[in-house]
């Protein structure tokens, strides 16, 4: 047990804790701060596996504009906290909590992890595949139409977001 | 000192990854809050985006990572419609609860 396993460790529990705290919290506000909480500990996990680039976009895109949107839908609404729908539902709760167990168990098994791949170390290329010379090297030969075509995507949510946001005709 | 971080072995990153994903599975399926079941979805697009590194690193191929690019533009995307839908959904029913939506259901 050396620093860097007890390093993971540590940002493994607080993003699960985070998560945690995210689904149970009464108020909408205290989920979102919580999400961004384990964002951030999303990307130290990214900076752990030398994805560089893909931490760096996590904090701006996932962080910074995407739970900011969030923050301001919730506080455009003014909602208040749910705590009047959440006791009444005994049973259909357990069954929810009943469905995701097995979801879990489905996953462990579907990915081996008792016994795992047994990949125990990173690939000697792990370093310099994560840094932004290489993904923006093979984002713009290998995958630009895909990337071209993302950009469509974005047109048409910007589109789609203004007619379906925007006030009604009288 | 030695900063290669090569120790964690690939099953540690998938376990914290099945357990987010489960996580955000509760909370679609057991919260009413319109918002916060879409920032469940959110939890579990990310967990499935740190299979894709950790199996990109582990693997020396960067292809995954190109993968989780792409997953969050269309994420960023999703977000953006989905929040507009509930903004409209709240103009027209003055609530965001999703057992009191229920002008689809059959």
């Amino acid at each position: 047990m050396n620093f860097e396993v007890i390093f993971f460790f540590f940002i493994a529990v607080s993003a699960v804790v985070s998560a945690i705290l995210m689904i149970t919290q009464r108020n909408p506000i205290k989920s979102v701060l919580f999400l961004i909480v384990n964002f951030f500990c999303l990307a130290l996990i990214y900076l752990i596996l030398h994805a560089q680039f893909i931490a760096i976009i996590q904090i701006l895109v996932y962080a910074g504009a995407i739970m900011v949107l969030f923050l301001f839908v919730i506080m455009l609404l003014n909602l208040g906290d749910e705590s009047r729908l959440t006791e009444k539902m005994n049973f259909k709760k357990t069954i929810a909590y009943v469905l995701s167990g097995i979801v879990l168990l489905e996953i462990m098994i579907g990915l081996g992890l008792p016994l795992g791949y047994g990949f125990s170390s990173m690939h000697p290329r792990a370093v310099e595949i994560g840094t932004v010379e290489s993904i923006g090297k093979s984002l713009y030969t290998e995958f630009i139409l895909p990337f071209e075509i993302t950009s469509l995507l974005l047109l048409a949510a910007i589109v789609g977001v203004i007619v379906l946001a925007k006030k009604k005709f009288q | 000192m030695n900063f290669n971080l090569t120790e964690i072995p690939l099953n540690y990153y998938l376990a914290l990854s099945a357990i987010m994903f489960s996580i955000g599975v509760v909370g679609v399926l057991t919260r009413r809050n319109a918002i916060i079941v879409f920032m469940c979805i959110e939890l579990m697009l990310n967990s499935v985006n740190l299979t894709l590194v950790a199996f990109s690193a582990f693997h020396g191929n960067a292809t995954g990572q190109i993968l989780v690019f792409f997953v969050m533009a269309v994420a960023a995307a999703e977000a953006a419609v989905g929040l507009a839908i509930i903004i409209a959904l709240f103009r027209n029913k003055m609530t965001v609860n999703i057992d009191e939506i229920n002008i689809m259901k059959w």
